[in-house]
């Protein structure tokens, strides 16, 4: 074991090359796996408390809430059902949510706080108490009469309390938002639909957060996987060179009659050790970027889909095993064809430094076909495939099917550049170069990777955001947005009607349409939704169609949802399906949206009366002050259209936040993977290049080349990486969008933005190149001779 | 006088402080000549042929290449000399592995600018490596790599070779061969030629021998 482990001594670097690398990719991971069960034990608290994971729930067709009438209706019919109501109380410190459930109906695993067991009840019903957070009971101090419990499995934001007490608290008498259905029924009871037709059934987990926040966390785990996959690579490169190093030490012990068996023992063992060692040390970084990360984290899954997560780190177990889990596993995938080998060597091999490079050199055209497998394999998803895993396996192809290809890339690069060359130097810099690209290939392999998800990624949030900028301002026609009372909505009417060039009314309920949870619109047809909503698909007379009452205009998710396309009828109400006459984007949006005309829409809902209206006018600052001087609207009662904008866009930026600090982390992983890969074959370098030395190169010459490869090699990777990236972009913006989102976006191009990407990669790997390179520009002379002596 | 050494003295740094290794050595070789350079393991004598070959610089003393001074040069310039004036073959060939065995042989000389190709096939035809100029170093033999180092010096050139142990990990009849050919070369270049061996049979072959013994020689 001593004599193993004296290779380490003599070999710091590559030492450090293994453990930092290995603890870089743990620190990946489990910063990613980190972020992921924080999100996850946020969701289960609040799904836990509002019962959407388990039960089905019945929800108004129209409006917010429906009388308690109908929960007594419904159990006295004998279905098994339970009431909710929730909403929203002001305190100083900021809105709460508020839950108000029924303890004595509500099924067993929905009950809160530890009240299985029926302890505690007395005090849930009366004087009642609310359970919540320690954050969340502070801001309830002094906005509530009833005592606050701590309970720290509630989720952020939420407080719960008895659903009498939260009548009171929300000044919502006798009304309920939903009704939670038991799994368990009695036979024959009668259709819902004849007792409460005010109400539809959505199934458990139907309200479309739970997938889309899935195919979030799926998105965050293939960018940890990537980074993985990029920290294995560096381990992979230091543990082969290692033990490639190392065989004349295994030869020697084994002529000296140490057995094979206990030598590769001896190996694995210590292996586990750097394993566990590099995983703690993972774990503890991953610890911090996840602690960096989770803010955006969660500003992004509350940007996208209003998902709440707290902004605090907690130590969970579950990715502290999974870290060590993976660090293992890592350093068994990069160590197990270098023990094969060590396993099956002969007694009396020679040792071979260079055997290792040779080889890998070789596997070249091996790694390039099975990269055509992968490109095909990848093709054929992206003609026949559907749905989101195969989404992500088509990603997954792409990138793998381009890393492999790239080794023979680079070989070809290098031998075309032989080829083209005149000078003896640079001959030989060519030929050098092609034998350092098996040795550099797993580095260059994650630089390709790195940069193709940063082109990718870059794209498909620029062309997101050109096509959201136009379409705010397609949706964002009005100058001014106004709120008044319901009371007032009349008048309000009357007043615009010789000041403004348009009212529209915005009319919207949320309620279930085809088994897809949406909102649905009544809109007064005029010049604006004419001129300015641009269909992505449906006949010039749309519009006339929809003011007409016979067709309505859906939002491409609600189509691609419910399987409904143009000519399709919609199912709105019984007896009521206008037919789909334009599709049009709705970017952002979770919920289907459908629009009809007002009339319709008033025929449907005759108690919905309009509280918000946009304003078409050319001098929206003197209309303005008109509605606050003589129509008597607080001037918080109207917003111009600017400050939304402003305000969505800000909302977009927040939601990519996240995606920007991981496109920069895996670009320094790369910039890493390069240093380490450089650095751990220095030591090999030397009795390649000392000769070139003696025969008239200088230092300094050497040192320059070194660079220049290095350079030279990364240009040819970030050369595949773009248009990789650029494919990226389309899977992502075709595929993954439509699959996860229900969306899909144009693909816009950005040549100064690959420009500046392209020479952030080129910068990194210089930077990477350059402490090699100096070393070797100023190595002493007395080392490069050491290469020459004749006791080496 | 192709090389005219002075008072040449060279000190290694070790667990006690330095240890000097040469002690003020004087040499000299005329244009042609052929020396033999022998002494015990440690004597100093690679150090001696390092410091000649502009690869490493001396603590004192003064050394005269073809005329120059290269004890004051820079990298630079004392590289420019290895390239054209001075070339060492190895006892480990020190072949270049990523050229082929052409180009290898061609290297030094493009390098220096004055590649013949003939004089270049001939050298390769004469150490009978004709039949592997498209192969890399890594396939051949331990004599056949010897005479790519062999040839590789001579394609340049230089007016003064220097040789470590050239014959040193060739068995007694390659040896014997690669001496032959390795004077027989030298000769028709008109280059002076310096060995450093161990072996008393390619001593003898030399027209002057220098010992060296304890940093100094004898």
């Amino acid at each position: 074991m001593t004599a193993l482990l004296s290779h380490w001594r003599r070999a710091k670097l590559q030492f450090f090359a293994l453990v930092s690398g290995l603890a870089l990719a743990t620190a990946l991971w489990s910063g990613v796996q980190a972020i992921n069960a924080e999100a996850r034990a946020s969701y289960d608290a609040a799904a836990a408390s509002v019962g959407e994971a388990q039960f089905d729930q019945l929800v108004p067709r129209a409006g917010d809430t429906v009388g308690q009438d109908v929960f007594l209706a419904l159990r006295l019919s004998g279905w098994q059902v339970s009431p909710v109501l929730e909403g929203r109380i002001g305190t100083p410190a900021g809105a709460v949510r508020i839950l108000g459930l029924e303890p004595l109906t509500a099924p067993g695993a929905l009950a809160p706080v530890g009240m299985t067991d029926g302890s505690g009840l007395q005090d849930f019903l009366t004087p009642g108490v609310f359970f919540a957070s320690a954050e969340v009971a502070n801001r309830l101090a002094g906005a509530v009469e009833q005592r606050v419990v701590i309970d720290t499995d509630i989720a952020p934001g939420l407080a719960i309390t008895d659903i009498g007490i939260a009548q009171r608290a929300l000044d919502q008498p006798d009304r309920i938002s939903r009704l939670i259905v038991a799994r368990d029924q009695p036979m024959g009871l009668p259709p819902i639909d004849t007792i409460a037709p005010d109400l539809v059934r959505q199934t458990a987990r139907d309200a479309g957060a739970g997938r889309l926040t899935d195919s979030f966390h799926l998105n965050l785990t293939a960018f940890g996987l990537l980074s993985f996959a990029v920290g294995i690579f560096i381990v992979h490169g230091a543990i082969g060179l290692a033990f490639e190093q190392r065989r004349s030490l295994v030869r020697t012990l084994r002529a000296l009659g140490v057995p094979l068996r206990t030598l590769v023992g001896l190996m694995i063992a210590e292996l586990v050790v750097l394993a566990l060692v590099a995983g703690g040390i993972g774990i503890g970084l991953g610890y911090l970027v996840a602690a960096l990360l989770l803010p955006n984290v969660a500003a992004t899954l509350q940007g996208l889909y209003g998902a709440s997560v707290p902004g605090a780190l907690q130590l969970r177990a579950e990715w502290v095993l999974s870290g060590l889990a993976i660090a293992l596993a890592g350093s068994g995938i990069a160590a197990f064809a270098a023990l094969w080998k060590i396993a099956r060597m002969p007694l009396l091999a020679a040792a071979r430094p260079r055997a290792w490079s040779v080889a890998t050199g070789q596997a070249a055209w091996r790694l390039a076909a099975l990269s055509a497998v992968l490109l095909v394999t990848a093709g054929g998803i992206a003609i026949w495939g559907q749905g989101l895993i195969l989404g992500f396996a088509l990603l997954a192809c792409l990138l793998i099917g381009a890393a492999l290809f790239l080794p023979l890339l680079l070989h070809g690069a290098a031998r075309t550049g032989s080829a083209l060359s005149r000078s003896a130097l640079w001959q030989w810099f060519w030929a050098d170069t092609r034998q350092q690209v098996p040795g550099l290939s797993l580095a260059l392999m994650a630089l390709l990777l790195a940069t193709a998800a940063n082109v990718g990624v870059s794209t498909m949030v620029s062309s997101f955001r050109l096509t959201f900028v136009e379409f705010l301002d397609q949706r964002l026609a009005p100058e001014l947005y106004v709120e008044t009372e319901a009371d007032r909505s009349a008048e309000l009417e009357a007043f615009l009607q010789s000041r403004a060039r348009e009212t529209l009314p915005l009319l919207s309920i949320e309620t279930d349409i085809a088994g897809v949870p949406s909102e649905l619109y009544g809109v007064r047809v005029g010049p604006t939704y004419r001129e300015d909503w641009r269909l992505l698909d449906g006949g010039a007379q749309a519009w006339d169609r929809v003011a007409d009452g016979s067709a309505a205009v859906v939002s491409e998710q609600f189509a691609r949802r419910a399987g409904l396309w143009l000519g399709d009828p919609v199912p709105i109400a019984p007896g009521q399906s206008p037919v789909i006459a334009g599709i049009v984007a709705d970017y952002g949006n979770p919920l289907g949206q459908i629009v009809l005309s007002e009339p319709l829409f008033e025929t449907l809902f005759p108690g919905e009366v309009p509280t918000r209206f946009g304003i078409r006018t050319s001098t929206p600052e003197t209309l303005r002050q008109a509605l606050i001087d003589e129509f008597g609207l607080p001037p918080g009662a109207i917003t111009d259209q600017t400050r939304i904008k402003a305000f969505s866009l800000d909302v977009f930026e927040r939601t990519f936040a996240v995606t920007g600090a991981l496109n920069v982390l895996t670009l320094a992983v790369a910039a890493f993977a390069i240093l380490m890969s450089l650095l751990t074959l220095a030591a090999l370098r030397v009795p390649q290049l000392a000769p070139a030395w003696a025969l008239g190169v200088t230092r300094t010459a050497l040192g320059q080349l070194e660079l220049l490869r290095a350079v030279a090699l990364a240009l040819v990777t970030v050369l595949l990486a773009i248009p990789l990236g650029l494919v990226l972009a389309w899977v992502l913006l075709s595929f993954v969008n439509v699959e996860a989102f229900g969306w899909k976006l144009p693909l816009f191009f950005f040549p100064a933005q690959y420009a500046l990407l392209a020479g952030f990669a080129l910068g990194a790997a210089a930077l990477a190149a350059l402490w090699p390179a100096r070393r070797l520009a100023r190595m002493p002379p007395s080392e490069l001779l050491k290469v020459f002596a004749n006791d080496r | 006088m192709v090389l005219d050494v002075r008072d040449l003295q060279k000190s290694f740094p070790g667990a006690e402080g330095d240890v000097p290794v040469l002690r003020g050595i004087d040499l000299s070789m005329r244009e042609g000549e052929t020396l033999a350079l022998t002494g015990e393991s440690g004597s100093g004598k690679s150090t001696l042929l390092h410091l000649i070959g502009g690869l490493d610089t001396p603590d004192a003393g003064r050394i005269r290449l073809a005329g120059q001074d290269i004890t004051g040069m820079n990298d630079a310039a004392r590289a420019a000399l290895r390239r054209s004036v001075v070339s060492v073959i190895f006892q480990q060939f020190n072949l270049i592995p990523s050229l082929t065995v052409g180009a290898n042989i061609a290297f030094q000389a493009r390098l220096a600018g004055r590649l013949d190709p003939a004089h270049a096939d001939r050298l390769a035809n004469v150490l009978g490596l004709s039949a592997h100029l498209d192969k890399y170093p890594e396939a051949l033999s331990g004599g056949q790599q010897q005479r790519v180092a062999i040839a590789r010096t001579l394609a340049a050139r230089p007016q003064l070779v220097l040789a470590d142990e050239p014959t040193g990990n060739l068995d007694e009849a390659t040896a014997a061969n690669v001496l032959d050919q390795m004077l027989a070369l030298v000769t028709e270049t008109g280059a002076a030629l310096l060995v450093v061996t161990h072996s008393e049979t390619l001593a003898s072959r030399m027209e002057r021998r220098a010992h060296l013994s304890r940093g100094r020689l004898a």
